[in-house]
């Protein structure tokens, strides 16, 4: 193994570590406002990319029917939970949350894909047909749910994550899909060559990182998420709504997933199902980090990148066993720092 | 239980297993059954480990596999028969689940299931993998599970080996529940912290749990490997993990019934969806896991405890063994009133800048009732806390009947002979009172899961029991004993988380605002039944606000002010003191 080759990979980890660390500041933004593990993001990051790919080829996206099929859900589902409390204003607003915008786009995707307008208006439609479908899960699956455990938090995002690969498959099909690059070509650092996309991703991650932190330090809405994660009685006593802020944090989620989606596409095939494989890398970043700090969860995606491109060099057979592995020694780490036990209660 | 219940029960059983021979069941349902049976094998190891344990994993199916590939490669390289490796694959199942499970029970709440994800995964690539089991072919050619010459190959014959194994693993299961360490285990859902004040090891218990769960999981492997004669990666991956999960979650994750119902649920229903969903779709794919996904999600959204509750309704009473020729459990010789019993020295404890408890000491002695007193935030609770080993001195010694401990840990406290209340009532509030106070008595026993599991425990769990009894008695709740704790009133609670501290034989009670939430009469009560203790030579501190309550029953009294021990004798004199008086009424007076 030579330099070139130790150069190589490590760019590779970088690429892919760069994904895996905006999966993880999506499952941490989402962990802390909500205490939910959202297993499902991964899905977000394959549907972004399937989307992109079907109005590159200048097909109306399955996506629309989904997210028209997860709106009326959605609607119907706040709908019966207000059954005894009617309160006219709530309803309007799901309804246009819920079934409106989902029309419109579908109707807009449905009018733009033939006409091919070019890659730039593709992403924006497909970035605004996933991320609405965050806060819908949110109403859908967890907000009856938002005094449970964490435990049965989780098992719920499980079947989540287990309902929606359903749905990828039943809407996309089992064939895999790539994208075009944002930048297309490749040039020379040193010996190295470097593809417009690898510079594309680690650009479009670090904007992102920025993004993100300018609005949870500087916007009222980035505050009040701010507030739940640290604490949500007060967030309550003081006119956060939580159930607000749990929807915020699964938009900002699938934003997050939905632009992960556009960027991996190029690096890699993606099928209805790859998401949960690059949410679990994500996964296990974001708990190396102690799901609870944003630039260790970075660092440690990069690491979990590396792990993965070296293993793959040596042991390619064992990759994924040996990225998973990897979370073992981190664990017993921990369990070693961890002195006290805090447990939920029932 | 009855000799009756007993006998329609075993005649139900040998009718289940008569079942496929009668001719009416038809096969498609026997061979369906056979599969219900191996994952209700793995759903209840996971009923015990999330409904009652309080933690879970997606990593069961690994295990199975476990169970599966060691058989496999056992019987195909090294010619052994199936019953010779039903024990080495138990073996090795068991050896994994301890080896993962001692680097993550200790952790907290989520990190186990987080966990257990990712070494699912790790798992699933390794069987995948390693030439040595097949790779992603897998292993063919197993023998069948024979008896004598008879080979187990037929799915009815099988059925019966299946329903077998199920029978004696809800046996076991139940009968480990209906134990002391069943009780310990139960309490671990409330936190570590309740489980290890009356001497239970919290880490220990949980790992057995898990390994326990585990070793279900891996006979369940051993039974699909020589039942479907074949060993590949596909169904010992996470997402089959999940399926489990909801195996149990759907029947009821609490109850062991539960996850009989949850396997014959998901197993009868994703037959059925397999048949009717890809019509529907068009073309052919796992497509139940989006029913699956959603019912899980209902199922936690409207009936969390599962279907097996809403059938069955609450849990049955425990079952009452009846006493052998010993009558009553050995207890402690009290000290001799006056006798010192325990001294702190120089008690000091910070929380960051904030100093809780400074410098603060005292003495108490056998057949003595002492109170701590103070306004709110004096640091009363946190020096009942350093006492208890709840939370950790930084520095100062507490000396317990002439042992010196610069550490104390909530395990060893319990062992010294003390037992606590809670401030903020620690009760299972599903579990009877019986079984709520039974669990004090943990210490007091020495049945282990095994002897409990194949009930060699009973002589003992008898005399726990009527043990638990007779405090219940004697703190006036006898009537209420066979109630679900969380049925009685706040007070009540209270009360019986005194009778579950007695059960414990204390030389020392301390007793966190018992008389928070009683009515005069109640008050009365216990103050005669802590003059009692006294009588007998127990020792209580006491923290409480009701002035009137201590300046009647306490011998002698340590005010605490700003975690500073400010005043401290006899009642009199500590009302007398001026410096109480500044710290309750604000100044001198």
């Amino acid at each position: 193994m030579d330099s070139t080759i130790v150069l190589f990979l490590v760019q590779d980890a970088i690429i892919n570590g760069a994904i895996y660390a905006l999966v993880a500041v999506a499952l941490l933004l989402v962990f802390a406002v909500t205490r939910i593990i959202l297993v499902p993001q991964g899905e977000f990051v394959a549907f972004a990319a399937l989307t992109l790919a079907a109005l590159h080829a200048g097909r109306a996206p399955p996506t629309v029917w989904l997210l028209v099929a997860l709106g009326v859900l959605t609607f119907v589902s706040v709908a019966w939970r207000q059954r005894r409390f009617f309160d006219a204003r709530t309803l309007a607003v799901a309804a246009l949350a819920n079934l409106a915008l989902p029309i419109a786009l579908a109707l807009l995707a449905q009018a733009m894909a033939p006409l091919k307008l070019g890659l730039a208006s593709e992403i924006l439609l497909t970035i605004a047909l996933v991320t609405p479908m965050g806060p819908m899960i949110y109403r859908l699956a967890f907000e009856p749910l938002a005094e449970a455990s964490v435990l049965v938090l989780l098992i719920a995002a499980f079947g989540v994550h287990f309902s929606l690969t359903g749905l990828g498959l039943a809407f996309f099909g089992p064939e895999g899909v790539s994208t075009p690059a944002l930048i297309q070509g490749s040039f020379m650092i040193g010996a190295l060559v470097v593809t417009g996309q690898s510079l594309a991703v680690v650009l479009a991650t670090v904007a992102l990182l920025a993004a993100l932190g300018w609005f949870f330090r500087a916007t009222l809405f980035g505050k009040a998420l701010r507030a739940c994660a640290s604490n949500r009685l007060g967030a309550r006593l003081v006119g956060v709504s939580t159930s607000m802020a749990g929807r915020i944090a699964f938009g900002v989620a699938a934003l997050i997933g939905a632009i992960s989606g556009v960027l991996v596409g190029a690096i890699s095939t993606i099928y209805y199902d790859s998401g949960f494989l690059i949410g679990l890398k994500g996964f296990v970043a974001a708990i190396i980090a102690g799901l609870s700090s944003y630039a260790g969860a970075g660092v440690a995606a990069i690491a979990v990148g590396l792990v993965e491109s070296f293993s793959s060099f040596w042991a390619s057979a064992y990759k994924e066993a040996l990225v998973f592995a990897a979370i073992i020694p981190v664990l017993v780490w921990r369990s070693l720092v961890v002195g006290h036990i805090e447990e939920d209660e029932e | 239980m009855s000799v009756l219940r007993r006998n329609a029960q075993i005649v139900f059983a040998l009718a289940v297993l008569a079942a496929p021979f009668s001719g009416v069941m038809p096969a498609y349902w026997i061979t369906l059954f056979d599969y219900i049976g191996m994952s209700t094998l793995v759903a209840l190891g996971l009923v015990l480990l999330t409904g009652v344990g309080g933690m879970t994993s997606f990593g069961q199916a690994a295990f199975v596999g476990f169970g599966a590939y060691t058989s496999a490669a056992l019987t195909l390289d090294y010619g052994l028969s199936p019953w010779e490796t039903l024990p080495i694959s138990l073996l090795v199942t068991g050896l994994a689940a301890l080896l993962i499970g001692a680097v993550t029970v200790r952790l907290s709440g989520h990190y186990l299931p987080l966990g257990t994800i990712a070494w699912g995964i790790a798992f699933f690539y390794l069987f995948g993998n390693m030439p040595g089991l097949g790779a992603h072919d897998g292993l063919s050619g197993l023998p069948p599970l024979k008896v004598g010459a008879y080979a187990l190959t037929d799915p009815r014959d099988f059925f019966v080996a299946v329903w077998v194994a199920v029978t004696f693993a809800f046996v076991a299961s139940r009968n480990l529940l209906d134990s002391r360490i069943g009780r310990a285990i139960r309490v671990l859902r409330r936190g570590s912290t309740l489980a290890e004040s009356f001497g239970a090891a919290a880490a220990k218990l949980k790992l057995l749990l898990f390994v326990y769960a585990a070793v279900l999981a891996g006979l369940a492997g051993w039974l699909y490997a020589h039942f479907q004669r074949a060993v590949s990666p596909g169904p010992f991956g996470v997402v089959n993990g999940v399926e489990y999960l909801l195996m149990a979650v759907l029947g009821g994750s609490g109850r062991i019934f539960g996850a009989l119902l949850g396997a014959a649920g998901v197993t009868v229903l994703r037959d059925q969806l397999q048949d009717l969903l890809p019509h529907l779709v068009g073309h052919t794919g796992n497509y139940e896991t989006i029913v699956f996904g959603a019912i899980l999600v209902l199922i936690l959204q409207t009936a969390p405890r599962g279907l097996w509750p809403l059938i069955a309704g609450p849990p049955p009473p425990p079952a009452r063994p009846a006493p052998d020729g010993k009558t009553s459990l050995p207890t402690r010789e009290m000290p001799a009133a006056g006798e010192p019993l325990l001294e702190a020295h120089a008690l000091l404890r910070r929380f960051g800048g904030l100093v809780a408890v400074n410098d603060v000491g005292f003495a108490l002695r056998a057949g003595e009732i002492l109170a701590l007193i103070g306004p709110n935030g004096a640091g009363k609770s946190t020096t009942f806390n350093l006492l208890t080993g709840a939370q950790t001195l930084n520095s100062g010694t507490i000396v317990f009947r002439g042992q010196e401990h610069r550490t104390m840990t909530p395990q060893l406290s319990a062992r010294n002979g003390v037992a606590r209340t809670f401030q903020h009532v620690q009760l299972l509030s599903d579990m009877s009172v019986l079984e709520n106070v039974a669990f004090g008595g943990h210490l007091r026993g020495r049945a282990g899961a095994l002897r409990a599991m194949i009930r060699l425990d009973r002589g003992e769990e008898a005399m726990l029991l009527a043990e638990a009894h007779k405090q219940i008695e004697r703190v006036g709740l006898g009537e209420h004993a066979h109630k679900p704790a969380g049925s009685l009133a706040l007070g009540q609670m209270r009360i019986v988380e005194i009778a579950r501290a007695l059960v414990l034989d204390p030389y020392l009670l301390l007793l966190d605002e018992p008389a928070a939430g009683l009515r005069v009469a109640e008050k009365k009560a216990l103050a005669g039944l802590l003059r009692d203790l006294r009588r007998q030579g127990m020792a209580v501190l006491l923290v409480e606000h009701d002035m009137d309550f201590v300046m009647s029953l306490a011998d002698r009294i340590v005010v605490l002010d700003f975690g500073v021990k400010i005043s401290e004798g006899e009642p009199q004199v500590v009302r007398d003191d001026p410096r109480v008086r500044e710290a309750y009424l604000g100044e001198a007076v």
